[in-house]
């Protein structure tokens, strides 16, 4: 929890300094514009946080959507299906993806940085050719339902945000309350254990990438209709690195066996609100990247100094306890 | 080594501790575990900085910041666990951060020089392979052997071995003391830190005994026996160690208890396995390492897939391909590895007591923390688990408390086939006395108990029958009137059978 406490800080920080700065920082399009932006990259952050957890990793989130937005488009306004039919083929899709991923990593023994990394270029081959390489958008036709999610509100608060409340909120449950969290968190630690232990490492793993398919899906779809055009050579280029980025920032190791919801979501805000300083403060936006490398530096190192003062006194205390016994 | 003392945080790991060693003589370090051995050597290897005292060479003062300096003084480390690395050959192994160097700048390694010298110096220790094998191809023998090539070749004159045997089998010890015996005739220096007492009886000229951080007192070669060094490491007697053990009994279990016919690891396909373990029975198996002892545990308990294999269970037949089928019919293994295979270090106590058996403390799959405290509180005072809360990170137990987490795991079961391979590998002799204690306690309440060990007392002490390996094949068993160290050795070096 004091993980969070940290970056949960330096976000307060942050948004204190920029709203003084400029105070439009403040006014209720930008908040609004940001949590859209939060929401829809906090979905799929879940997901990649979950794979991350595992000790894996999750490269393709960036293609996929590519992919599953040009498919969706041509689902919608080519073969001309409602919206349910295209949103659950393509949620459905992410999900076989995901397996397809997870089956690769626990029954052929391949690293997921190698199947995923391949997953990225793939993806974004076979988005541009089945599309010829042209964007493609949604039309004025309107799929009210499906726009709504993407740019509408639930009483001021956008729902990409909403969404994000309730995706994390079931996450939470499941990651930190259950059974099948417990399980992840041990593969990841340390999957040899975890096996003499009785789990089935690969089931869980399996479905931690089946899990990120699905909310990739959801993210995708937003974005989609966000921009309401896909370009494929260019629709969610580098957005994995988003994800990757605040799963780390948000106490997630890339050893595996370590993060939370909680501190996902702290770190995709954070991206967030680092995304729109640069805007606000006019910093040159070429910059916009340099300034995101740099604090989340800063931020794994505090937490790296702090977790190892934390192992360090409770070594401590072991020593005590074992001088007390001697006396 | 005079007047040394060390303070940690909150306790003193020695307090005005003396030791010296003379050339070409064998000094035995013992104690229990935590009674300052390790801590003592690691000051005089530069890893870690004295409080106090003094460290004197040829009556030289000399101060040791860092191992580096230890090796520019001669002496040389050998640890426990090995530190060799197996992606490299013998003799990049025994050249690291000294190799030699041609070509000026450039620093190309002069091969031809390590290789030969490298050969040298292993066949000097009887090592009969090329200096160019890669060191993952080396027994675990082999590779300790590579260590001291390393050592001797640095040039040392004192060399601090901890624990040097712990994974060796006798064949393997016998062979490490003879070569100690050999670099003693060239007057190199022997720290020798064990907790096999007949060893150190063999080799040691004199055996320092450290108990709390103190020097115990120092045993002369003649005063050197087993129940003596034992008396002055632990202060008191030791003599009911084994108590409550092991009664004849008859070798057929009339088809109730376990039983594994024909079994066939991958390992060793052209040898099958039979044995039965009757329900309160301790079954030991002994063998040399390597005889394929832990692959019989790990295809029984589903880790590794076996060829072949049928195994009953009081009459029903089992299918097990994963550990989760072994553990559903009340088969659990205790693995050789704590840290590796038997625990997840960096959870605490609870979380890994309560890992296997998480759906019984949980509804509709969310844990109900307050069930999962109260178990894991419980299996921590039921059996004597030494940590100051539930919550502690398992990492900073010792090993014999983490040994009992993994035991704890499967007790809050209800267990009718209980596997322990190599159960007080690096435990101390209290916390040792405590597992044979609860092994005992098990088979007494009906559980069929599989006690895997290269420890010649441990398996003698333990069993009520013993299985002897050799080479993949199940070369014996033996009754309780048949037990003897040399019946033992006869089957697990096949010379008989």
């Amino acid at each position: 929890m004091k993980k969070e406490l940290g970056i949960f800080i330096l976000l307060i920080v942050l948004c204190i300094i920029v709203s003084i700065i400029n105070p439009n920082f403040l006014l209720s399009i930008n908040l609004q514009n940001l949590a859209r932006q939060i929401g829809a990259f906090g979905i799929f952050s879940i997901g990649l946080g979950l794979v991350i957890i595992t000790g894996g990793i999750e490269l393709s989130v960036g293609s996929m959507m590519a992919l599953l937005g040009v498919l969706l488009s041509m689902t919608l306004t080519e073969y001309g299906y409602g919206a349910a039919v295209a949103v659950l083929a393509s949620i459905g899709l992410a999900m076989g993806l995901g397996l397809g991923h997870g089956l690769l990593i626990t029954r052929l023994n391949m690293q997921p940085f190698i199947v995923t990394l391949c997953g990225l270029l793939f993806y974004r081959g076979l988005a541009r050719f089945v599309t010829d390489d042209e964007t493609k958008g949604f039309g004025a036709a309107d799929y009210e339902s499906l726009r709504f999610i993407a740019n509408g509100n639930l009483f001021g608060v956008p729902m990409p945000f909403v969404l994000l409340l309730v995706i994390a909120a079931i996450t939470w449950l499941v990651l930190h309350r259950s059974v099948y969290g417990r399980y992840l968190f041990a593969t990841g630690r340390n999957s040899e254990a975890a096996r003499y232990a009785g789990i089935d490492t690969k089931r869980i793993i399996t479905l931690t990438y089946v899990i990120s398919g699905a909310l990739t899906a959801i993210s995708g779809i937003i974005f989609a209709f966000y921009t309401n055009s896909v370009s494929p050579a260019n629709h969610g280029n580098a957005y994995e690195l988003y994800g990757i980025a605040a799963a780390v920032l948000g106490g997630c190791s890339l050893r595996g066996g370590e993060g939370s919801v909680v501190g996902i979501l702290i770190g995709t805000a954070l991206l967030q609100v680092l995304r729109n300083l640069v805007n606000l403060l006019g910093i040159p936006s070429s910059l916009d990247f340099a300034v995101m490398g740099a604090v989340i530096l800063i931020g794994v190192m505090a937490d790296q100094i702090f977790t190892e003062r934390r192992n360090r006194r409770q070594v401590a205390l072991m020593r005590e306890l074992s001088a007390r016994e001697a006396k | 080594m005079a007047g040394v003392s060390k303070r940690f945080p909150g306790v003193v790991a020695l307090d005005n501790v003396s030791l010296s060693v003379g050339a070409g003589e064998i000094v035995a370090l013992i104690g229990e575990n935590g009674a300052g051995k390790s801590t003592l050597m690691k000051i005089l290897g530069g890893a870690i900085a004295r409080d106090n005292g003094t460290i004197k060479i040829n009556s030289e003062p000399v101060e040791i910041r860092s191992p580096r300096e230890a090796s520019a003084l001669g002496i040389e480390f050998i640890h426990q666990e090995l530190s060799v690395l197996d992606n490299l050959d013998v003799a990049a192994n025994i050249f690291l951060h000294r190799e030699p160097t041609t070509a000026g700048f450039l620093k190309l390694i002069n091969r031809k020089r390590i290789y030969s010298e490298a050969d040298v110096l292993i066949h000097k220790l009887g090592l009969d392979i090329s200096s160019r094998t890669p060191l993952d191809q080396l027994s675990l023998a082999q590779q300790q052997l590579v260590e001291i090539a390393r050592a001797l070749g640095a040039g040392a004159r004192i060399i601090i071995m901890d624990e040097p045997t712990s994974s060796l089998m006798l064949s393997e010890t016998r062979r490490l003391l003879e070569i100690i015996k050999d670099l003693k005739r060239q007057n190199v220096s022997i720290i020798y830190i064990s907790h096999r007492m007949h060893e150190v009886e063999e080799i040691a000229d004199r055996a320092v005994v450290l108990r709390d951080g103190k020097n115990a007192g120092t045993l002369q070669r003649s005063e050197i026996t087993h129940e003596r060094m034992v008396r002055m490491m632990v202060g008191r007697d030791l003599k009911e160690f084994f108590k409550g053990a092991a009664h004849e009994r008859s070798s057929t279990t009339n088809g109730n208890g376990f039983i594994v016919r024909r079994l066939r690891t991958i390992r060793y396909p052209n040898h099958t396995i039979t044995f039965d373990v009757a329900p309160g029975e301790v079954l030991g198996i002994a063998g040399l390492v390597g005889a394929g002892r832990s692959e019989v545990a790990r295809a029984i308990f589903g880790v590794e897939e076996a060829l072949e294999t049928e195994v009953s269970l009081d009459g029903e037949t089992l299918r097990i391909t994963e550990p989760q089928d072994a553990i559903s019919n009340g088969i659990y293994l205790v693995p050789e590895d704590r840290r590796l295979s038997g625990l997840i270090v960096d959870f605490n106590v609870r979380e890994n007591i309560s890992l296997p058996n998480l759906e019984s403390y949980s509804s509709a799959k969310i844990i109900s923390r307050a069930k999962e405290s109260k178990a894991a509180a419980e299996a921590v005072k039921a059996i004597n688990i030494k940590t100051p809360t539930p919550e502690m990170r398992a990492a900073n137990l010792s090993g014999g408390n983490q040994q009992k987490v993994v035991l704890a795991k499967w007790l809050t079961f209800r267990p009718r086939v209980l596997i322990f391979d190599e159960p007080t590998r690096g435990i101390d002799v209290g916390a040792k006395a405590e597992i044979y204690e609860l092994i005992r306690n098990l088979a007494a309440k009906g559980v069929s108990v599989i006690v895997i060990s290269s420890e010649m007392e441990e398996v003698l002490g333990i069993s009520d029958r013993i299985a002897v390996m050799h080479e993949g094949r199940l070369t014996g068993i033996l009754n309780r009137a048949q037990f003897s160290e040399e019946a033992v050795m006869r089957l697990a070096t096949g010379t008989e059978g």
